[in-house]
């Protein structure tokens, strides 16, 4: 029998060691995995973390990878602080890069400083506008956001596809499910020539700092962890649940938003049916590794966005599918969350001795 | 009039194999919920029952055995769920999202040699004398087993909570973990028996995608079933009878998107696919809209992790 | 701590007299029973039960410290002693809840005889014959009656238990119908339920967890016609209680543990409730007496037929409530808990809102329809009654617990950032004003006793300085000397000149530092009358319903 002894007090060191546990632990069963699908570890190892890192474009690949997760992830933080589950990101990700597309491609071919600063303007008007109707329905009806976020990511998945082979499709483009490529006014700006970091890394790191900042400094943040540990104090003091719902919805909507517009203006270049390989789903374990806790997100971000370069260069060099990545994901936030029992718990096997 | 018979019978059966799945999945998640438990993996579950049964069928050829597989991928991964959240007392939430991702990759990965390969379907089987009455024989008694199982199992469970004694306790767990236990229940065992139960009817509506519904294998094939199987639940505010009614309700809407262009809707297919979920989202803010009714019957103890005070 | 006790006694002669003749002192009680009064049911009999050298320990703690205790066939055998003395602890063991570290349970019902009975679990011991009233009932709402009694006794909800529910409630005077689902019922229907549930089994043991604190005084009179007609069938009762008048007057005999060891076994009815409250506190004795305030001033709290309707079929609706509280008194509302207090105490933090039309008025201010937040600002602060997730937030540290409801009214915030320091200030000043035992102003309010997090609560509020405040169970299942604590600052707070209303259910605490009293009953709130022109029976009439009292100014 595993048994279970509460801890006087929360153990510190745990919980900044739980989240390297639970990363060892995901190596450890990777490796075994690996084992199980007959690759060499070693190789498995080298194409996984090395290689893709091993050069500045490499890193510059991490960075655009990571921007989107510690962007969603960072805001995410805040409403799963606060006991609001919005699992719906990708869903406003998608919108928002479909609005502010929307906007590259009505102002195709003018070239004016303004276009871009309006597509950002969109995207996060179209991530909001999506996050929104979870925030109406929950604080008016009390519907459960968890399942009207989630039902609205497969709607605006389904509502790109629509747009692309429709609407937005390309009038030159044979009938391929694609719009236009963005002209030069409506991508963003590069912040390292030569790879494809754009100005998105330097804004999340930002993003995150300000989800900092408002978390522990500011009474909204206050607010959002006393409605997550005890909603009844946080009703008693005055605390609006309907205030704090629409925040963290609202804000999670707009980051995802951006996101979305950042992915279009910046990688991909245009829209296609498929803008996000589950970076808003993904953001949902960031946070978790990230302890909640907007600068552990960029570390957190970071690492998860390793598993998707690696998963990407296993595809490449072993022929591995790349479906692993998803294993790998949820395995580590299998371990996480296991792990996370170190912090409250002492885990004792067998019967404790009696005294 | 015989046209058009045949028409209805042909559309009903359609619908009645787009049921069949949500059925499983919801008539589990209930019992789970029931003993107090909110597992939000269904939807991995199900992919894992899929990939796994139809992976079986494809070695063994062995129907019957595919299906005990499905289950038996969906226990244990609803094991992994309960290990979690019963054993270490993680986030029900939490965890549940996790079940989900996880479940996503392992079916995507062990699908991967099983895109392309074709299969036949579950065998119907009609019951003698009754499938040859006309209309009501081709629409009740000339289904695969899975579909009258899933009719008998909603019976089965409604009876078992309302009149039996480990569904009274069951049912007690769910409104007090706390009284149950001082009445000396194990609230533990109870909950694992019930998510189990949940995961083994998820992996077994999983089961039913790959081998009667579609029948093939198709990354991400659930497509939210999982999630919508989630709403019916509070869809039937936790009454198994609600249940079957809502899982043929939305069967109708999966069919309708189907057949729409064939009854005359000219609306894009993306649009249409859009219905279930848009359904979902409207049945939920119709059924939250009487929140004394929801809260009347869920139950009172859902989500919230047990810590025994010993 | 029993030969401390000893020579603490024994300095008086009268009292050393007493002891030798009434008291077992631990040392002595492995010889024979004393005998009860009553000799009729407990002359020359041995124990039911008899729990040896118990001994539990917590990280930290050790709850019981071979602890001993010995019922006779017949008895009602008070089991006395203050809010962690390990009373609690000792009959989750001997109900199966828990297992000791050591010592024994011997058992001379059913085949055992007098032999060491070994209980896993709470079947166990029903199967020996031991059942159990909560203080916090094991009750499930969404049940009907009939469904809670069949998970009780592991029998099917069938017509037979049907039937056999209504003949006992009939034959003890416990009137239930087996049908109704739990959450319609009060509180007092809801003690029948378990006690109904543990005479079907035909317990030879019945053990009640603070039976009384949930009951009007009336009602613990019917309790104690039914207590003692099942002693006079020859069971065995083991009443958990501190309230010393209770047990004086239905008690045959009375453990006393203090601090996880037993301090005494003595005879209630021989002894008085200052010598029981000095057994059962030791050295601590602290008791409340009135301050004397000046003249009552101005109204600033008033209630004007406020009605709100219930949220749920659980709660309760508030019908016309009037009420007006004066600057410099403390108003009491007494009341069984469940009649509505959670939803008074909520609609005055502003935690819902009443109409306009039902007015609260805050010194000459409409305030129905203000936030919490502006409720606070304007001097109106609240103490609820639970106080780990309602009043405080129990993962988080004092210092941010101090700035949970202190932010509205003291500067802890520089242009919009919160000021950790200050925080932590604020916390500090709370501990040292109400001597709170904790780590300083960085532990966590869950690693805090009841009557530490309790003091700091309501200190938090106090140090406020409000005009109103509003404080509901300030002592429930707090230790005495926080008590005495807790309602000293009460009486200093409106001597100050601050409004005070004080919800409690406890009556004692009531009469004693309440200017004026009334009660609130299924939603609806008595007259007020001055409490000393008042006693604790006509206050029962209040709390059981009536609403004013003839004769009484």
């Amino acid at each position: 029998m595993i048994q279970l002894k509460k801890r006087a007090n929360p153990s510190v060191l745990m919980g900044y060691l739980a989240p390297v546990i639970a990363l060892g632990m995901t190596l450890v069963a990777g490796f075994l995995l690996f084992a199980v699908l007959g690759v060499p570890i070693g190789e498995a190892f080298k194409a996984y973390f090395i290689e893709p890192v091993s050069d500045l474009y490499g890193l510059a690949e991490l960075g655009v990878k990571a921007a989107p997760l510690i962007m969603i992830a960072a805001a995410l933080s805040l409403g799963f602080r606060a006991g609001i589950w919005n699992i719906g990101a990708e869903g406003q990700l998608i919108l928002g890069g479909i609005c502010g597309g929307a906007v590259a491609l009505a102002f195709y071919e003018v070239e004016a400083f303004y276009v871009l600063p309006l597509m950002c303007l969109a995207g996060i008007a179209g991530g909001m506008a999506w996050a929104a109707i979870p925030a109406l329905l929950r604080t008016t009806v009390n519907a459960n956001e968890i399942l009207t976020s989630l039902m609205l990511t497969y709607v605006a998945s389904l509502l790109l596809s629509f747009l692309v082979h429709g609407p937005l499709r390309d009038p030159d483009g044979f009938n391929f499910p694609e719009s236009r490529l963005f002209h030069d006014a409506a991508t963003l700006p590069l912040v390292l020539s030569g790879t494809r970091l754009h100005i998105g890394a330097p804004i999340a790191i930002l993003v995150a700092l300000l989800a900092w900042v408002l978390l522990s400094r500011t009474l909204l943040g206050f607010a959002l962890r006393v409605n997550g540990d005890a909603p009844k104090a946080a009703r008693h003091t005055g605390f609006g649940q309907g205030q704090l719902v629409w925040f963290s919805l609202l804000f999670t909507g707009a980051m995802a938003g951006l996101a979305g517009l950042f992915e279009v203006a910046g990688p991909i270049g245009q829209l296609n049916p498929v803008i996000s390989p589950g970076y808003g789903f993904t953001a949902i374990i960031v946070a978790f590794l990230g302890r909640l806790h907007p600068v552990g997100v960029v570390f957190a971000g970071l690492v998860m966005a390793l598993s998707y370069l690696g998963g990407e260069n296993a595809q490449i060099a072993l022929n591995m599918p790349l479906a692993v990545t998803g294993v790998f994901q949820g395995m580590l936030l299998f371990f996480l969350l296991a792990a996370d029992v170190l912090i409250h718990y002492r885990i004792v096997f067998g019967q404790e001795r009696r005294a | 009039m015989n046209g058009e018979s045949s028409m209805f019978v042909l559309i009903a059966l359609t619908v009645i194999t787009a049921a069949t799945p949500l059925v499983f999945a919801a008539i589990g998640e209930l019992v789970t919920e029931r003993s107090g438990v909110l597992n939000l993996g269904v939807e991995g579950m199900m992919l894992t029952g899929a990939v796994f049964s139809f992976l079986c069928i494809h070695v063994t050829g062995n129907a019957f055995l595919s299906l005990l597989v499905g289950i038996f991928a969906g226990m244990v991964m609803a094991l992994l769920f309960g290990f979690l959240t019963l054993t270490l007392q993680a986030s029900q939430v939490a965890t549940g999202l996790a079940l989900t991702i996880f479940g996503t990759g392992v079916s995507a990965l062990v699908g991967q040699s099983l895109i392309g390969v074709a299969y036949e379907g579950l065998p119907k089987i009609a019951i003698p004398v009754l499938s040859e009455l006309p209309t009501v024989g081709p629409l009740l008694f000339q289904h695969d087993a899975l579909v009258y199982l899933s009719w008998l199992l909603v019976p089965a469970v409604a009876i078992f909570l309302k009149r039996t004694r480990p569904g009274l306790v069951l049912r007690s767990v769910g409104d007090s973990h706390d009284a149950a236990h001082a009445l000396g229940y194990r609230v533990v065992r109870v909950r694992y028996i019930a998510t189990l139960f949940g995961g083994g009817c998820s992996g077994l509506a999983g089961a039913y995608l790959s081998m009667a519904y579609a029948p093939m294998w198709v990354e991400n094939m659930s497509a939210g079933r999982g999630w919508i199987a989630l709403a019916l639940v509070v869809f039937a505010v936790w009454q198994p009878g609600w249940v079957l009614f809502g899982a043929y309700l939305f069967g109708g809407i999966t069919i309708l998107q189907l057949h729409g262009q064939g009854i005359g809707i000219n609306v894009p297919s993306q649009l249409m696919s859009m219905l279930p979920y848009l359904t979902t989202i409207v049945v939920l803010v119709l059924i939250s809209l009487d929140q004394g009714r929801v809260r009347r019957n869920a139950p009172a103890a859902i989500g919230q992790v047990f810590r025994p005070t010993t | 701590m029993g030969q401390a006790l000893a020579v603490l006694v024994s300095n008086n002669p009268y009292r050393a007299f007493a002891l030798a003749s009434q008291r077992t002192t631990p040392d002595s009680s492995h010889n024979a029973p004393t005998m009860g009064h009553r000799s009729d049911t407990t002359q020359n009999t041995a124990p039911l039960v008899s729990m040896q050298g118990i001994t539990k320990a917590y990280p930290g703690v050790i709850a019981n410290d071979s602890v001993n205790l010995e019922l006779l066939p017949g008895e009602i055998h008070a089991l006395l002693g203050e809010n962690g003395a390990g009373k609690s602890t000792l009959v989750k063991i001997l109900y199966g809840l828990l297992q000791p570290d050591a010592g024994q349970i011997l058992w001379s019902g059913n085949q055992w005889d007098g032999s060491p009975i070994y209980l896993r679990n709470p079947a166990d011991a029903r199967s020996l014959g031991i059942a159990m009233v909560f203080q916090h009932f094991s009750l499930f709402e969404s049940l009907t009656v009939v469904e809670n009694i069949a998970l009780g006794m592991a029998v099917p909800a069938s017509d037979a238990l049907r039937r056999e529910i209504r003949d006992v409630s009939l034959r003890y005077g416990l009137p239930l119908e087996p049908d109704r689902d739990v959450y319609s019922l009060s509180v007092g229907a809801r003690q029948r339920i378990e006690i109904v549930r543990c005479l079907l089994q035909n317990p030879k043991l019945l053990i009640m967890d603070e039976p009384t604190s949930v009951l009007t005084p009336q009602e613990v009179q019917e309790l104690f016609v039914t207590l003692k007609r099942l002693a006079a069938e020859g069971v065995s009762i083991l009443y958990i209680s501190h309230k010393l008048d209770e047990i004086r007057q239905v008690c045959d005999r009375a453990t006393i543990l203090r601090g996880g060891k037993n301090v005494a076994t003595a005879i209630p009815e021989q002894e008085s409730a200052r010598s029981l409250a000095a057994l059962m506190m030791g050295e601590n004795v602290s008791t409340t007496t009135r301050t004397e305030r000046s003249e009552t001033g101005q109204p600033r709290l008033a209630l004007n037929k406020l009605n709100l309707p219930a949220k749920s079929r659980q709660a309760i609706s508030l019908q016309q409530l009037n009420l007006t509280v004066h600057a410099g008194e403390v108003v009491g509302i007494a009341g069984v808990a469940g009649n509505g207090q959670d939803e008074l105490i909520s609609v005055l933090a502003g935690e819902v809102k009443a109409s306009p039309n039902d007015m609260i008025w805050l010194k000459g201010e409409f305030v129905a329809q203000w936030s919490a937040a502006q409720r606070r600002r304007a001097g109106l602060c609240t103490v609820p009654e639970e106080r780990l997730g309602h009043a405080a937030v129990p993962s988080m540290s004092l210092a941010e617990n101090a700035l949970l409801t202190g932010f509205h009214r003291q500067a802890l915030r520089r242009a919009g950032i919160i000021t950790k320091r200050r925080c932590r200030q604020a916390a500090k000043a709370i501990i040292d004003a109400f001597s709170v035992q904790c780590d300083g102003p960085r532990s966590a309010a869950s690693s805090l006793s009841g009557g530490n997090l309790q003091k700091f609560v309501v200190g938090r509020e106090i140090l406020q300085a409000p005009d109103v405040l509003v404080i509901s169970q300030p002592t429930w299942g707090v230790d005495a000397g926080a008590a005495a604590d807790i309602r000293n600052a009460i009486q200093v707070l409106a001597a100050q000149g601050a409004a005070v209303l004080l919800i409690s259910q406890d009556l004692d605490e009531l009469m004693a530092i309440t200017d004026r009293i009334g009660a609130l009953c299924a939603g609806r709130l008595s007259e007020f009358y001055p409490t000393q022109s008042v006693d604790a029976q006509q206050v029962g009439l209040l709390m059981g319903g009536k609403t004013a009292l003839e004769g009484v100014a």
